[in-house]
């Protein structure tokens, strides 16, 4: 790991300011991702500054048909939650499948957000479930939020404080994990809002996405069997070693179908 | 740089030699317990788990700066030879190990996976294991080890 | 009531109270007084020209010691790295070993390479001196595909067609013959995937020299201390063998991977003279990916011809095998003779001929990995088993009975030049057969049908030869080595033993079987006697622990000193009791004449003590021995597998995994069982998620465990092991080796179950879901 500055504010507006500073900064949440890519040399910031200081980042409140999420909120903590087993028991869910149990330990909900790995998991809950990234600096819809491979709605120095996720009437995730790495090659949360469905997919493509195709056809028929004629075009998805486009394509058909089976 | 973390009940100051240091790095080199291993540089095969205020982590994955304040539990810190713990026990019992270089961070896992799991069954432990990459044994053993030590955790 | 400790207990491992305390002691745990760090200079390219190095900057760094690189090691006038076995083509020419420095001097040929090594006081400070080395290459073109090697350019220089070798074994005519008369030929084409062994302790290295002594000694995570000093000794020439030891401690699995010498633990201990300081160098996983030898990868044709009733008449198979770039110490012998002499597998095939053709490539050396040759031989021949009974509307089983070498016909002597001592064949089958319920498996099918399963059951039935003997023979072979085994007995006065064994233990859990073996022979208390391995400064010679050797060639030397421990012990027992040793018996420790005991323990303290004692005889009881086995021992055995084919994703889950083993007599059947639970993991491994794979510029795809799928606990279930008995007839201890059949029966098992499962001729491994995927698709 290359050498670097290491700060641990206390408040938000402490972390900007010293992140407006540095050369090359970064924010160090759970470091899950982080760590290892530093260690592997692959990253090299100047000035590592570590969030755990700041207080009023962590937990999680449901209310008002809305479940908030503190920033630096362990995946263990939402994945053992039972506020949100009971009330979006397919977050809690999807929560507990990110990496592994140490990894969960350990890693955020922020820090797995911000980063916008394609085959993380959270994306697809914040598209699936229209939910809404709240920074230290404003409010950003879930539909915006994800660009592309490892870029987000963030601007440099922001810091995403919560998220909420709308409680839906029901909702389910599907994960197809790469069995080397646990990531998801492809990961699809279907949500129902009162009969409004909204399809999240991640690992597919280069970012977390809405799956129009899939949630017209599921808004007319709510049956895993009305997709079957659907085609997922693969133009643009992710191909590698462990998957094709063409097979990650159909994976997201088959993962979608099985939400719609979980969702009862 | 100076930290200061209890481990296995003691407390240490710790000075780094560079704020990059890792908790394995720490704890191998500074403290002097060997019994925490690196098996890979990517954070995935678990050989390094360590509890961190009571929860199983990668100790790889985590800078010592991290930590500073906290109370890190090692291999060396959960039972001796003359009085070990259930899961310690349990892994010789059932031979769930072979070469012994997993077996630390599997253990260390597998007792944060009973203590924070209701009843598990053998699937359970299996895919509450992930976290750790073990060689020799095929597993068999081990999750034979982890459901008998469930029973007197 | 005291647990039993003798042979056939299932005793509890003495080793696992350090390993579960966390007070293991592993190479990496050590460290110097003094001690530097060593971090390689790699290359980054498959295959280049090395041009100028420029180190000025790295040198002058704060803590940079020193940067040594191919010119150095070659100037000092260090040795080529050799292959151990030399094997001969078709025409008697010798095979071509291209020149292996331990540091590339003037080309590298795989990514990851060393040809420097940086010193500095830390390894932070090595790593950035590292990067600013500047090193001048020019990429050539890599060869990498091996199927294609022969026709591309050439790696080495006289290497014609990256051509080591064109071996042969059986008769090429006589095959023919019998395959062009058969009623039936069964073809495949068989791909055996490369394989990164991944030892959970990476390698590490502690070179250390004292310069009064001119004496080195080498900590290391060695397989074979000894053999690696004869190496660094006899051919590299890093001092002779009364000047370097080589220690090895407490080592985290090898499966194959750590017997080799290679460049790193070379440069160390090489680097620690030119320092003046002992120079520690650990692994990091990448690097273990990178430079660790590699295993399998083959490609294959393969014909089984069979006469009108299902006999087997003929077998004949074409192997083009990847050696990488350079051949590893046991690199040339794998494909060789621990491949093709293995194609009669259980079977009473009149007719074999195996030609491989061992080709070199930009890749990583490819060596012994667990079952090393056999998985291989038993993948080719199982796999056409299999698929020659489903061509013939035959039960796999029942063909498979009705060819079988019989327990009549032992010894057996097959047509590619083993003898086979014992076995029953048959026995494990119908063992594996009914603990596999297989009357039950059409009920099954329809049943996982109904939940969108396809389910699917294959066999393997294979037979390996391990505990590679005699010396003589080996020799003869190519081998540049003997192939037994020391060891040495020492009862100390008090009767208490220390035992010496040339074996090394690296999960095996010697110093549990190997106490109770010799407790057992000497009727002393298990608890009295210890076990010590991997020291060269402590344990005489040894050949350490590969091919499944140690209890088999290990375990006898033992049991041979200890009858001369009981040998000797009896004529001083004779004398305290005053008559002829003809006289005396010997059990449990005790020696007795019509009318007198006298314990092993006062016996020994006589023997130290010889106030009245025989003449003529040497003081002490100390013994020592080397087994050199008349032949391999041939453990054989069924493993069936049985898979779940999920029709939408076409994920195969291993639902069920049956292991019957004839593994001789058993000596601690609990670490038995063990073995082969690894081994079959890792050979489930091979069939489902393990692939190294480089890409067409020789950049290894699958470096980090990311990428390269380990097996982890939830993508396997129980195994059910159980064993037959038919005792090796040539080894004291009627044992056979246990440690790679897991690896050697089970690829081709489950191959054959996802193949059933899906109607297939053949799909290739590992039977990854994607690829499984767009086979249910072609239907």
């Amino acid at each position: 790991m290359y050498q670097f500055n290491y700060h641990k504010p206390a408040t938000l507006d402490e972390a900007t300011a010293l992140y407006k500073e540095a050369d090359d900064p970064i924010y160090l949440s759970g470091g899950q991702t982080l760590i290892p890519t530093m260690k592997q040399r692959l990253a090299a910031p100047t000035d590592v500054i570590d969030l755990a200081g700041i207080d009023g980042l962590s937990g999680i409140t449901v209310s008002g048909g809305v479940v908030q999420i503190g920033a630096f909120t362990r995946h263990a903590q939402v994945a053992e939650s039972e506020a949100v087993r009971s009330a979006i028991p397919a977050l809690a869910d999807l929560a507990g499948q990110i990496g592994d149990g140490q990894v969960r330990n350990r890693g955020t909900m922020g820090g797995s957000v911000a980063n916008s790995d394609p085959a993380a998991d959270y994306p697809a809950a914040v598209v699936g479930l229209g939910a809404t990234v709240h920074t230290d600096q404003r409010d950003i819809a879930g539909d915006d939020f994800f660009k592309d491979l490892f870029e987000t709605a963030l601007q440099p120095a922001e810091i995403i404080t919560s998220i909420d996720f709308p409680v839906p009437t029901r909702a389910a995730y599907q994960k197809f994990p790469n069995p080397a790495s646990r990531y998801a090659v492809v990961g699809v949360l279907i949500a129902d809002f009162d009969g409004t469905i909204r399809v999240g997919v991640t690992g597919a493509g280069p970012c977390a996405f809405r799956a129009c195709s899939i949630e017209d056809v599921l808004n007319e028929n709510l049956d895993p069997d009305a997709l079957d004629g659907v085609e997922v075009p693969d133009a643009g998805f992710n191909n590698d070693l462990h998957a094709s486009a063409e097979y990650r394509a159909h994976l997201v058909k088959i993962m979608a179908k099985r939400a719609v089976v979980q969702l009862g | 740089m100076k930290i200061s973390i209890t481990v296995n009940g003691r407390q240490h100051d710790v000075d780094l030699p560079q704020t990059n240091a890792l908790l394995v790095d720490v704890l191998r080199e500074q403290l002097h317990l060997t019994g925490t291993h690196v098996g890979c540089d990517t954070s995935q095969c678990g050989a390094c788990t360590v509890h961190l205020e009571g929860r199983a982590v990668k100790s790889c994955a985590i800078l010592a700066v991290q930590v500073d304040g906290q109370a890190i539990t090692t291999i060396e810190g959960i039972g001796t030879p003359d009085d070990l713990h259930p899961m310690q026990a349990a892994f010789r019992d059932c031979h769930a190990l072979q070469c012994g270089f997993c077996t630390p961070g599997m253990i260390m896992s597998a007792i944060d996976l009973v203590q924070n799991s209701d009843s598990l069954d053998n699937r359970a432990v299996r895919e509450g294991l992930e976290g750790n990459i073990c060689r020799c044994t095929g597993y068999h053993n081990i999750v034979k080890a982890v459901l008998q030590a469930q029973e007197s955790m | 009531m005291s647990e039993a400790t003798g042979i056939g207990a299932s005793v509890k491992r003495r080793e696992d109270l350090r390993f579960i305390t966390g007070s293991g002691t592993y190479t990496d745990d050590m460290n110097q007084p003094g001690q530097a760090y060593a971090v390689f200079l790699r290359s980054p390219y498959a295959r280049a020209k090395i041009g100028a190095i420029d180190s000025s900057e790295a040198m002058a760094i704060e803590g940079v010691l020193a940067v040594y690189t191919g010119q150095d090691t070659a100037a000092d006038g260090l040795g080529d790295i050799p292959c151990g076995w030399l094997v001969k083509s078709k025409d008697g020419s010798d095979m071509v070993a291209a020149p292996h420095p331990p540091l590339a001097v003037t080309q590298t040929n795989y990514v990851g390479e060393p040809y420097g090594i940086v010193i500095a006081e830390s390894v932070a400070v090595a790593k950035q001196a590292a990067e600013a080395v500047t090193t001048e290459f020019t990429e050539l073109n890599a060869v990498v595909d091996v199927a294609s090697a022969a026709q591309s350019e050439q790696i080495h220089e006289g290497v014609v067609d990256n051509l080591a070798y064109d071996w042969e074994l059986g008769e090429k005519a006589a095959t023919e013959a019998a395959l062009a008369s058969a009623a039936h030929v069964t073809e495949l084409d068989i791909i055996n995937n490369r394989l990164i062994p991944n030892a959970i302790e990476p390698r590490a290295a502690i070179g250390c020299h004292d310069r009064v002594a001119d004496h080195f000694t080498l900590y290391t995570t060695s397989q074979n201390p000894h053999l690696e000093r004869l190496i660094l000794s006899a051919f590299v020439k890093i001092a002779p063998e009364h000047k370097l030891r080589i220690v090895s401690p407490d080592v985290g699995g090898g499966f194959g991977s750590k017997i080799f010498v290679y460049a790193e633990e070379t440069a160390v201990i090489w680097a620690s003279k030119k320092v003046g300081r002992p120079v520690k160098w650990t692994a990091e996983r990448g690097e273990s990916f990178l430079a660790d030898a590699h295993g399998r990868d083959h490609v294959t044709h393969a014909e089984l011809g069979l006469d009108a009733d299902g006999r087997f008449v003929a077998l004949k198979v074409r192997t083009t095998a990847n050696l990488g770039a350079y051949l590893s110490t046991f690199g040339a012998a794998v494909p060789t003779y621990l491949y093709g002499t293995l194609m009669a597998g259980q079977y009473k095939t009149p007719n074999i001929y195996v030609e491989v053709q061992g080709v070199y490539t930009n890749t990583a050396p490819v060596d012994a990995y667990r079952g090393a040759g056999r998985p291989e031989a038993t993948y080719v021949v199982e796999r056409l088993v299999e698929t020659a009974a489903r061509e013939l509307g035959k039960d796999p089983t029942d063909l498979r009975r009705m060819n079988m070498i019989q327990p009549g016909d032992f010894p057996y002597e097959t047509p590619v030049a083993l003898v086979y001592d014992t076995g029953d064949y048959e026995a494990s089958l119908d063992k594996a057969l009914e603990h596999s319920d297989y009357q039950g498996i059409d009920a099954r099918r329809v049943e996982a049908r109904e939940r969108g399963k396809r389910r699917g059951i294959g066999f393997a039935c294979y037979i390996e030869a391990c505990g590679l003997a005699p010396s003589q023979l080996a020799i003869q072979l190519g081998a540049g080595v003997g192939l037994y085994e020391s060891g040495e007995v020492r009862m100390h006065p008090t009767g208490s033993v220390t035992v010496f064994t040339g074996s090394h233990s690296h999960g095996q859990g010697h110093e549990t079987t190997f106490a109770q073996v010799v407790s057992t022979k000497l009727g002393v208390p298990f608890e009295d006697v210890e076990i010590v391995h991997g020291d060269t400064g402590r344990v005489e010679f040894g050949l350490g622990t590969y091919g499944s050797r140690s209890l088999a060639v290990g375990g006898s030397a033992l049991v041979m000193a200890s009858e001369k421990i009981i040998a000797k012990a009896r004529i001083i027992a004779a004398h305290m009791m005053e008559t002829e040793a003809d006289n005396v018996t010997f059990a449990d420790g005790v020696f007795s004449s019509s009318n007198q005991q006298v314990t092993i323990q006062e016996v020994a303290f006589a023997a130290y003590v010889p106030a009245d004692y025989p003449e003529d005889l040497e003081p002490g009881l100390s013994e020592k021995a080397f087994y050199d086995p008349e032949n391999f021992t041939y453990p054989a055995g069924t493993h069936v597998a049985e898979v779940e084919i999920d029709e939408t994703t076409g994920v195969v889950e291993l639902v069920n995994f049956v292991a019957v083993d004839d593994f001789g007599h058993i000596v601690n059947p609990m670490i038995v069982d063990g073995q082969v639970h690894g081994g079959v993991a890792q050979g489930v491994g091979q069939a489902l998620l393990e692939h190294g794979i480089y890409d067409e510029n020789g950049q290894l795809l699958t470096g980090s465990f990311m990428d390269y799928c380990m097996p982890r606990a939830d993508d396997l279930p129980d195994f059910t092991v159980d064993t037959t008995v038919t005792p090796c007839t040539h080894n004291p201890l009627g044992v056979k080796g246990c440690g790679e059949a897991g690896a050697i029966g089970s690829p081709a098992a489950v191959m054959n179950a996802i193949t059933d499962a899906l109607g297939v001729k053949d799909i290739s491994m590992p039977a990854t879901s994607e690829k499984v995927w767009r086979a249910l698709r072609r239907e």
